[in-house]
């Protein structure tokens, strides 16, 4: 392999690692913050992307209406679910969570499936970004591009907020001790709700993104998810910035994979998993409790 | 109340099993549809087969025959194991005298081996493998609807001749893709031609992009996608991304459905070469089938994996009708000896090795402006006939023809 076409898959990997970053990073803010393991993830991606080619065929409104609108509605969907669902279970353990987000997940692709089909829907590329450059190694079109600039700028900005804005402060204390908070007189009960929302509304941030790469095919999230966890786990379970290095480091991995030994391309990330997990089990960033 | 019907059910064998001559066993034919039905091959097979074979079984006029037939259906994932273990349960306690469709060579072939060892009967519709005629062939096994020998002659071939003669192989890394790529790979040497080079990419791949940048970078002038479905059409979108076709290179997708035109948009498909054995708006009697179809299934179309299950139906039944029996060996025997005929694939004949011989059409995907009405998708290029569609049956290796 020629290491100017080595480098071409490098930057392959690295748009890929993209998706997995903004998806990990919606989980990762979700469970540190109201540990629930959201199952839902891989849907919400993919209503993100229906909502998106829901907003072309309807009301004609392209993809930059999309950008801002899908999110917001599938978050609002994700706000309805916390608020009557999800509200119930924190005190339980984790397990139950997970259930009930998995149960949700099944159910809403099997609506999805029963109406769209699985052979997917079409879905362009917005002209502005059409096209592509030669840079000599490859030839990078200018979507690609456009994905991983826009969400390596998501990913920092949640990072900052969260991290190291006082919105932080408020959020870590409601974890760690939700009632002395609330007599602080903060609302923890919205404040929870409103960043389950948020991480959803990523989730639908990058459905979006994927709509002009990918078919809009309702199970487009569902094998994609399953591949996020392992990322998350790797990362360190509701680590923010963990999640954000890994998930562009395992694309990268995955990328190198797909020209060295394409069969294992879909196998690696776990095979990672697997020796993260016995050499250290809270996951790279993690913290151990 | 269902341990009334079971003792019916023990009574009736009993009666059965007393009369000298064939029965249907326990007076019932069993159908089984067994395909996938939640992931990437749903809409060319899926519920649209169970529909199909109900549809054959109304046509039949089985109800007014006297005949009484049911119809099951399961989903096997595309897991060869979870098909393993639907087809025993269905052979050994539901009854099942005859399993469709089964897509997904690595399912069929398992399918394949249970079906002989338990004496049942395989029509096999929506599997591309030519094996099932070669050297896996069965005396229990009819391959209906096309192979991979079929797809890589038709498409192969014509594209070999357009000047398509260095070739780079973008395949499924399974039994299906395999079968497809060396198939393919077979045409384009003898013809002439050069592969350059090929990568194996697992069933259901989201992202082509590092698999099209190596075939973008072999410079070969035909990149081949021996894969089919979702992958298929992700493939072909991606090629439009990253410049493929506006770099001179070309795509032949060597297994492409109605549904994954239809999926794609004519924008996305437009041009592309293929091969079916059959289209919906060939002749009047497959438009009305096609309406009729649609009718039934949300509005999508009949693919060849339809049609395939539909035409198998009806000629199993006619089987079972002349045989007065429903023993999986002997339907299928009689299946070869009575010559083919049904509204969709004309008159035709079962090969003792198992293949359903009818014409293949090669195809081309029209552009939007060319397209005049819903579904109206394809040119006809040229008709291969049915001695010419199919590999010969001397070259098949398949045990159960005499040399």
């Amino acid at each position: 392999m020629p290491t100017q076409a080595l480098f071409g898959q490098l930057l392959l990997g690295l748009i890929n690692g993209a998706f997995y970053a903004l998806l990990s990073l919606g989980l990762s803010v979700i469970f540190g913050l109201l540990n629930i393991i959201n199952f839902t993830h891989g849907a919400q991606y993919m209503m993100g992307a229906f909502v998106a080619y829901f907003l072309l065929q309807w009301a004609g409104l392209g993809y930059w209406w999309a950008l801002v609108v899908a999110p917001l509605v599938v978050g609002l969907f994700g706000v309805v679910l916390e608020r009557t669902m999800l509200q119930r279970l924190y005190r339980l353990d984790h397990l139950y969570g997970l259930l009930l987000t998995f149960g949700f997940a099944l159910i809403i692709q099997g609506l999805f499936r029963h109406q769209y089909g699985s052979s997917g829907l079409p879905y362009s590329i917005p002209s502005q970004l059409a096209g592509g450059h030669n840079l000599g190694f490859m030839f990078l079109p200018n979507y690609r591009a456009w994905v991983v600039v826009f969400s390596l700028v998501v990913c920092l900005g949640t990072w900052y907020v969260i991290e190291r804005t006082r919105l932080c402060f408020y959020l870590r204390a409601a974890t760690e001790n939700p009632t002395l908070t609330q007599a602080f007189g903060i609302n923890v009960p919205r404040m929870i709700t409103l960043t389950y929302g948020f991480g959803v509304g990523l989730a639908a941030l990058a459905g979006v993104l994927a709509a002009p790469i990918y078919q809009v095919n309702p199970l487009m999230g569902a094998d994609l998810i399953i591949v996020v966890f392992a990322v998350v786990v790797i990362g360190g379970m509701g680590s923010i910035m963990g999640s954000i290095i890994t998930g562009f480091t395992l694309g990268v991995v995955e990328g190198l994979t797909k020209v060295f030994y394409p069969e294992a391309s879909n196998t690696v990330i776990f095979v990672i998993m697997a020796l993260v997990l016995l050499v250290k089990p809270a996951g790279l960033f993690g913290r151990a409790n | 109340m269902a341990v009334l019907r079971n003792m019916t059910a023990a009574v009736a064998l009993a009666f059965a099993a007393g009369g000298a001559h064939a029965q249907v066993s326990d007076g019932v034919i069993k159908i089984g549809v067994l395909n996938d039905q939640s992931s990437l091959y749903a809409d060319l097979a899926g519920q649209g087969s169970v529909i199909a074979a109900r549809m054959a079984v109304e046509d039949f006029g089985a109800a007014k025959k006297g005949m009484k037939v049911e119809i099951v259906s399961a989903d096997h994932q595309n897991k060869p194991d979870v098909g393993s273990a639907i087809a025993r349960q269905w052979y050994d306690v539901d009854k099942v005298d005859v399993i469709f469709d089964v897509p997904n060579s690595g399912v069929a072939l398992a399918v394949n081996q249970i079906t002989r060892d338990k004496g049942k009967a395989l029509i096999v519709s929506g599997a591309a493998t030519a094996d099932l005629s070669g050297k896996a062939c069965s005396p229990n096994t009819v391959h209906w609807t096309y192979d991979t020998w079929m797809l890589a002659n038709g498409t192969g071939n014509a594209i070999v001749k357009t000047g398509g003669d260095t070739w780079f192989f973008l395949t499924a890394d399974y039994a299906f893709g395999h079968a497809l790529e060396r198939d393919t790979e077979a045409v384009v040497l003898k013809t002439g031609g050069k592969v350059l080079g090929k990568v194996r990419h697992p069933l259901n791949t989201q992202d082509f992009s590092s698999f099209l940048l190596q075939a973008q970078s072999s410079k070969a002038k035909i990149i081949g996608l021996a894969n089919a479905g979702g992958d298929t059409t992700n493939a072909i979108k991606q090629a439009a991304e990253f410049g493929i076709v506006k770099g001179g290179q070309n795509l032949a997708g060597l297994l492409v459905f109605l549904t994954d035109v239809h999926g794609l948009g004519l924008n996305n498909a437009q041009g592309l070469i293929l091969t079916e054995s059959f289209y919906w708006d060939y002749n009047d009697q497959t438009r009305a089938f096609a309406k009729r179809f649609a009718a039934a299934d949300r509005g999508i179309h009949p693919t060849m994996v339809h049609a395939g299950v539909y035409a198998g139906v009806l000629h199993y039944l006619k089987a079972v009708e002349a045989l007065k029996s429903d023993d999986g060996t002997k339907v299928i025997q009689k299946m070869k000896e009575i010559p083919t005929d049904d509204p969709l694939f004309g008159k035709g004949r079962i090969r003792q090795d198992g293949r359903k011989v009818h014409p293949a059409y090669l195809l081309e995907v029209k552009k939007p402006s060319e397209s005049k009405y819903p579904w109206d998708y394809y040119k006809i290029r040229a008709t291969i006939p049915a001695e010419q569609a199919f590999r010969p049956l001397d070259q098949g290796d398949c045990p159960l023809v005499k040399k």
